[in-house]
């Protein structure tokens, strides 16, 4: 039996307050994820509980105990304190997944401080932008992704520390770098646990849109109820379970399914910090004996690309729950992984904005391939048209995907950008930007994106961002970016450029500027294919057209081009 | 075959390594070891493409297969010997 049992009686009879009882929480309440998710599974009797394994890109393994957590995470806590950091600093974590990453979130919320990871391979204008907006106080980080600040300092007045985690202790510190190393420091045994309340910030999470700069989603920590309840529903984790999350807390997936929700369910979780190749994930869910195993499409694609056979060569018999994030399951995989692994990859839908899975399939329930499934018990989703923002009143209509707000993970706010939350509401709906149809069932099916933002490896990027980037490189006169259909990653970034007079076309160059905004923003935002064009499409008032463009990347009908500027 | 490796190691230096004090070899995992990415694996691709007029089949452009400059170097040298 699972833990959701029948998610028809559970539609019938739910509320929030399950989660609030088993979390032992009443409104009012002093409600701290970070005492969650370590101090409080030790007083239930979960000290010596196994929280943490970690495998590093060397194979060296680091074990912590529930009890290792509480006591780190108080030890991080006490030290940023020290350095003078408050409730409400935004304090980001720029590290790869190494376990300084996971305690060090859990400490920063101890404290009431506001944790604002960013994915470790963002280049230094991505960085900067992100850093900036938020008016972040204090960086921990790694030696190795300490240059990349360094470049942007002078641009960030109000960033008073760089915590480095793994200094080596010879080469100097440079300007408001300060070291701390996890193993040297003498642990503390309590800490003053900030009296954070349900609608006390907890987290920010940066997420892309088709226009304008990166919005900060500001998630508090009342979110705690949504994800503890969506984990142990959907992701069916128990008390014997060894769990793999396979997203880098660098985005949402790998806070809310990551850090959070299996340590305030007490479970066991592993971590492995290394490339990706079929032949090392294997290895490792037999080697820990996963037995629920949380990834993404991209990954299970790149899996089924590296063929049955190696599948065989591994004990893979302790898994016994599979799910799926960050864009639409194909129904191949969801047959491919119910062949190879005797069970189908559950599908999973939420953003960054809804802090937790809000449509999904679940265990127990018939599962449609390709299909996203049915809303969490508590979420009212529905399918909207798009001119009224009411729900179609017929099934199989293609329309965006709404939900009502009012769930415990919601997000609160953008950061200082009030228009842009007001715009993602509607007649009481929070759009997500997402198109989809239900069938008579009430399974959603998705669409596609209603924007032009894409969606590559389950990763959100903005081409007005990408746009940027590319007018600031010495040979570009004009850019436009738009999404091109991917097998692995569903898409990828295809950038389309006029030269400046004196530049000429040529493989050299086309490298140099993938290299180039690699460099400046990250590896998912670098084009993976560039045309060079004498001009683009634009309309006679000159804003760009790149509905034109994605058209013939997608083979679609390219639409009214009557009011485009003449060549 | 090992002017190659050098072009090949110092290319990954110059462009994957955020901390250039960090020791690389020709056999340091690059892909497993996190080193470059799968998506800036495109670009490495490429880097190869241009550099010795070859073209490198996505099927066979794989996490195994570029995860060291001496692995990357076989492949290459493959690619070289079937141009002819």
């Amino acid at each position: 039996m699972s833990n959701i049992g029948s998610y028809d009686e559970r539609l019938g009879n739910f509320s929030w307050s399950i989660s609030e009882k088993e979390l032992g929480y009443k409104p009012g309440d002093v409600i701290n994820i970070g005492w969650y998710c370590s101090d409080r599974v030790c007083q239930m009797g979960k000290a010596s509980k196994l929280a943490l394994i970690h495998e590093g890109f060397s194979g060296v393994e680091r074990r912590y105990t529930y009890n290792d957590i509480r006591l780190a995470s108080n030890t991080i806590g006490a030290f940023l304190r020290g350095l003078g950091i408050r409730n409400e600093d935004r304090v980001c974590l720029f590290m790869d997944k190494i376990p300084e990453l996971y305690i060090g979130f859990l400490a920063i919320l101890k404290i009431g401080a506001i944790a604002q990871p960013l994915f470790s391979a963002f280049g230094d204008e991505s960085l900067y932008v992100r850093l900036s907006d938020a008016g972040t106080t204090a960086v921990i980080t790694q030696k190795k992704h300490a240059p990349k600040i360094k470049k942007i300092l002078e641009r960030l007045p109000h960033l008073k520390h760089i915590i480095i985690v793994d200094h080596d202790g010879k080469t100097p510190l440079r300007e408001r770098e300060v070291a701390f190393s996890l193993t040297e420091a003498k642990p503390v045994e309590t800490l003053e646990i900030f009296e954070t309340k349900a609608e006390s910030p907890s987290v920010f999470h940066y997420t892309s849109g088709t226009t304008g700069q990166p919005k900060g989603v500001r998630h508090v920590h009342y979110s705690l109820i949504s994800q503890y309840l969506t984990a142990k529903w959907v992701l069916d984790l128990r008390e014997d379970d060894i769990y793999w999350c396979t997203a880098d807390p660098g985005w949402v997936t790998g806070t809310s399914y990551g850090i959070i929700a299996p340590f305030c369910l007490g479970i066991t979780q592993c971590v492995l910090d290394a490339g990706f190749s079929a032949e090392a994930w294997y290895r490792f869910i037999e080697k820990y004996k996963i037995t629920m195993w949380y990834s993404a499409p991209t990954a299970i694609r790149s899996l089924m690309k590296a063929g049955d056979e190696i599948v065989k060569r591994f004990d893979l018999s302790s898994l016994r729950h599979l799910a799926s994030v960050g864009e639409p399951l194909n129904s191949e995989a969801v047959v491919w992984s119910q062949r190879v692994f005797g069970r189908p990859f559950l599908d999973t839908y939420w953003q960054t904005e809804t802090g937790c899975i809000v449509i999904s399939n679940y265990p127990g329930m018939e599962v449609r391939p390709g299909s996203m499934g049915k809303p969490f018990p508590g979420i009212t989703a529905a399918i909207l048209n798009p001119s009224t923002y009411e729900p179609h009143s017929s099934y199989g209509k293609i329309g965006l995907i709404g939900l009502r707000p009012g769930w415990p993970s919601m997000m609160r706010s953008y950061w200082n950008n009030e228009a842009a939350f007001q715009g993602k509401h509607r007649n009481g709906w929070y759009l997500t930007g997402d198109r989809a149809r239900m069938d008579k069932d009430g399974y959603f099916w998705f669409v596609g994106r209603d924007d032009d933002v894409i969606n590559t490896g389950g990763h959100l990027v903005s081409p007005f961002e990408v746009e940027s980037a590319l007018l600031s490189h010495p040979a570009v006169a004009e850019s436009a970016v738009v999404s091109k259909p991917d097998p692995i990653n569903l898409e990828v970034v295809k950038a389309f450029v006029s030269l400046k007079p004196g530049f000429e076309p040529s493989k050299d160059l086309e490298l140099e500027i993938m290299n180039f905004i690699r460099k400046k923003l990250s590896p998912l935002a670098m084009p993976q294919e560039m045309a060079f064009f004498k001009s683009l499409p634009k309309t006679r008032s000159g804003k760009l057209v790149r509905r034109i463009l994605h058209a013939k990347e997608w083979g679609e009908e390219i639409g009214d081009t009557s009011t485009l500027e003449d060549d | 075959m090992d002017d190659m490796k050098g072009v090949i190691l110092n290319y990954v230096k110059k462009e994957y390594l955020e901390d250039d004090s960090e020791p690389i070899n020709f056999d340091t995992p690059l892909i497993s070891g996190g080193i470059v990415d799968s998506f800036s694996m495109v670009s490495l691709k490429r880097f190869l493409e241009n550099k010795y007029s070859i073209q490198i089949p996505d099927d066979q452009a794989t996490p195994e297969a570029f995860d060291s400059v001496n692995k990357i170097t076989s492949l290459v040298e493959a690619f070289i010997q079937k141009k002819g």
